[in-house]
Parts: structure tokens; sequence; C-alpha cells
């Protein structure tokens, strides 16, 4: 399914990361954790193929979803066309489907901009899971939220997390989120970091 | 907002009306004619056809001038804004070319081409472009990684994302650059008609200014005006309103 191993990554002269071993089956879910700087976002993007330019192999599945630390949703366009650009094999029942189990079946035609920060948040998860991937990246998507958010937000990304049986790649610096959406823990720490397997994993 | 309506339809009012108190306190029609007397010599302008004719050879060579410094000024300046190797080499000619007077411009171009049509355009042209250049680069400037990044991993093809991407996201700098462009170029166009054509409104300005016929000069010169606030009513306005669409709505 999913294979990582990067020997090295540099800014400039700067070794952000060191060894990164990473081997994932089918529909498993792992969490990232570490502090904030330490190199999560670099290697997830790594992971995803959106930056190619480090030392080692990464084998990763075509067909991905990725979910950024903001909405990153494009304001000049309708909800319903933020979902079907990036999905245009589904069609726009499918959409309405979606955007009903967000809590946002009637806002189809609304622009972002009328949309409540939370309704944002719900429309990028509505993005991330509108059509099956094979593995689903989630850059720290619950950060800066406030609790009460945040809950709905894991609970919603573990239901649908459930529905689509996706392998899940998440970075976050709360080790709690990892325990909401049951996946297994593994630590990106030091300088250059390096990824810490748990003994309980594998 | 009506309230705003009523005062701006007064105050043109009040000028028309501060012009005919003038040109009657003067009582020199050679000098300062009526606003009546400029209205007729239009009509007349208009009856033979002049009018019409000028208007539309100015209105061409905006045309052609306002559409070649978008395209290559919005290509260019997105470069520059995209590439900083890019920008560093084009960079210093633009800023030669920004403070170059446009006079200057306008009288190499025929010097150097000839009293033609190509020269005209050109000289409008490039008194333009700088300025579209630096507006788009902003723009492309202050586009977003992440949604490059976004594009990029749901493997959007490029058309799509210059459709739904780099293009909305330059829209606003587009505009813009189309406005503060268009004020620009119809101020010059008459300068280079003025100079070198014998055709188009500037041109026969001067004709009007060599007889020191005050009327013609004003006449041609009010039409023009005119025809610039329609456009810029018919369709700039609305074009400006279509493109922040989306944000009205907030
Ligand atoms: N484009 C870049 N150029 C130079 N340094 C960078 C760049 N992106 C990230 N870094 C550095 O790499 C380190 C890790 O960044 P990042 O992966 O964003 O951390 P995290 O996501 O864990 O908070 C930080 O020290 C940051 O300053
Ligand atoms: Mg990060």
């Amino acid at each position: 399914m999913l294979e990582v191993n990067v020997t090295g990554k540099f800014f400039g002269d700067q070794k952000i990361l060191g060894a990164c071993k990473l081997k994932l089956k089918p529909a498993e879910r792992i969490s990232i954790l570490g502090p904030s700087g330490v190199g999560k976002s670099t290697l997830l993007r790594i992971i995803s193929g959106l930056d190619t330019n480090f030392e080692g192999v990464v084998k990763c599945p075509e067909k991905l979803a990725f979910m950024f630390q903001g909405p990153n949703l494009l304001a000049w366009r309708t909800c319903y066309q933020n979902l079907l650009i990036f999905h245009p094999e589904v069609s726009q029942t499918g959409a309405t489907q979606m955007l009903e189990q967000v809590g946002l079946g009637d806002k189809g035609f609304f622009y972002p901009d009328q949309l409540s920060l939370g309704q944002q948040r719900r429309l990028a998860l509505a993005r991330t899971f509108l059509s099956p991937a094979d593995i689903i990246l989630l850059d720290e998507p619950f950060t800066s939220l406030d609790p009460k958010l945040k809950l709905e937000m894991l609970t919603l990304t573990r239901t649908l997390l459930d529905q689509s049986k996706s392998t899940l790649v998440h970075v976050t610096h709360d080790i709690s989120e990892s325990e909401y959406l049951m996946s297994n823990a593994v630590e990106l720490k030091g300088n250059p970091a390096t990824l810490h397997h748990q003994a309980s994993d594998e | 907002m009506r309230n705003e309506h009523l005062i701006r339809l007064v105050s043109l009012g009040a000028l028309l009306l501060a012009w005919s108190a003038l040109s009657i306190i003067m009582a020199d029609p050679e000098i300062l004619p009526s606003p009546r007397s400029v209205i007729q010599k239009m009509g007349e302008l208009w009856a033979t056809g002049d009018l019409q004719k000028h208007l539309l050879d100015t209105c061409f060579r905006i045309l052609w001038a306002f559409s070649l410094a978008m395209c290559i000024g919005g290509f260019l300046g997105y470069f520059m804004g995209r590439n900083p190797l890019a920008n560093a080499w084009i960079d210093p000619w633009l800023i030669i070319f920004l403070n170059l007077p446009a006079l200057v411009l306008i009288v190499l171009c025929y010097l150097w081409i000839g009293l033609n049509e190509v020269a005209a355009i050109l000289a409008v042209t490039l008194n333009k472009l700088p300025l579209v250049m630096t507006l788009i680069r902003e723009g492309a400037r202050s586009s977003s990684s992440e949604l490059r990044d976004l594009a990029k991993a749901y493997k959007l093809p490029k058309l799509k994302v210059l459709r739904h991407i780099i293009l909305p996201e330059l829209l606003p700098h587009i505009v813009s650059a189309a406005r503060t462009g268009l004020s620009m170029i119809w101020k010059i166009v008459l300068v280079v008609e003025f100079l070198g054509r014998g055709t188009g409104i500037g041109r026969q300005i001067h004709t009007q200014f060599s007889i020191f016929n005050i009327t013609g000069v004003l006449a041609y010169s009010l039409s023009f005006v005119f025809f610039i606030m329609l456009i810029e009513l018919l369709i700039m306005q609305p074009f400006e309103r279509y493109a922040t669409r989306w944000r009205q709505h907030a």
C-alpha cells in the first residue's frame, strides 16, 4: 500500500528529516505525532508527492486525498463547484449526499464566504472524502479549532473514515486526536527528525 | 445610496450651470462658447458623419492597443511574478519604460517606424504595457501556494488549474489593470493622433486647434469624454462586479 523510506530532507544546508520509514497496509491508520516545527508537514508533503526533492524512496498510491491545516477552499466557486472540480467523476447527486452528511445540504450554491468557519471546515472535509481515495493525508486539520468544533470535526472524520475504509496518515501534535480516529501513534522527533515506532506497532 | 446618486447629478448640473453663467458673463463665444452651442456643434458633426468616423478610428486604435497590452503585459507580468530569475532580467527594462515620458515613446515610435498605424498603436501599447506588467506581477506574487498544493495533490489537469485557480485568483488584478490601463490609454491615444495620424478625435482636435475653433475642440473632446464614460458604465463596471461577485455575498 504505502511504503516510505526517506533517508534525508534538506532545506538549504539544514537537514530537517533523517531516517523515516513507514509501511502501511490497506485501511491501516496512523497518526504521526510531533511538536510544531519538527517537520511533520514536510514529511507529509514528501509522502503525498507534493515535494519530490528529498533523499530516499516513497511508494504512494495515485489516488489520494489531502486535507490541509486551513480549509483551502476556492472562494470564487460555490460549494458544489468546490467539490466537483476536484472530483469530476462524481455526480451532482453524489455531491449533494456528501454535503448532507456534513450538514451543508442546503448550502450547495453558496460561496465559501457565506459559510461560517465551522461550515467551511466541513466543506473541506466533504472534499476530502467525496470520492473513495486509496489513502487520505491529514495535515493538522483540527488544530486551531475551538474544542467544540474540534470534537464535531473529529467525530465526523471518524464516521467518514469508517465508511471509506481508506488508509490514513494523519499528522498532529495532539495525541487525543489519534485516539478519536482510532489510529496507531508514531512519533517524529529529534533534529534532524526521525520516525520512532512504538513497540506495540507491527 | 440613492442620495449619493442625486448629489452626483446635482453636482454635474452645477458644473453645466457654472459654464453657462461664465459664457454669458464673458460674452465671447470665440473664447468660451455656451454649452448649447457646443451641443449644437456636436449635432452638426454627427449629422455630417464626421464625429462617428473619427470616434470609430480612435476606438479601433484603443481596442488594439488595449488588447495587445493586456495580453502581452499579462503574460509577461505573470511570468515575472512566478519566476524571480525572469523578474531580475526584465525588471530593469520595466523600470526604464515606466519612467519614460509618454511623449518620448510616441515621438520615437513615429521616428523609427514611420507615421503609420502600426507606430501609433505600438506607441499606445508601449505606454500601457509596463503598468499592466506591474499590476499582474503583483497578483502573481500574492497567489496562494496552498491552492497550488491542493491542485497538485488532486492531480488537477493544467487547464482546470488555469480556469479555476490561476485566473480567478488573478482576476481582481486583471480588472484593475484593465481599468487603470484604459483610463491611461485614452489620454495617450489622443496625443498619438494629434502628433501623427490623419484621422481620429486627436487629429480633429488638432485641426480645430489650428483654426482656433474652441467650439470645435470642445465638441470633439466632450463627445469623446461622453463616449468613454459610457464604456466605463456599460462594460468596465459590470465586468468588475462580475469578477468580484463572490465577495459581495459575504
Ligand atoms: N520551504 C521551506 N524552506 C525552508 N525551510 C522550511 C521550509 N518549509 C519548512 N521549513 C522548515 O522546516 C522545519 C519543519 O517545518 P514543518 O514541516 O512545516 O513543521 P511542522 O509541520 O511539524 O510544524 C521548520 O523548521 C521550518 O522552518
Ligand atoms: Mg505543519
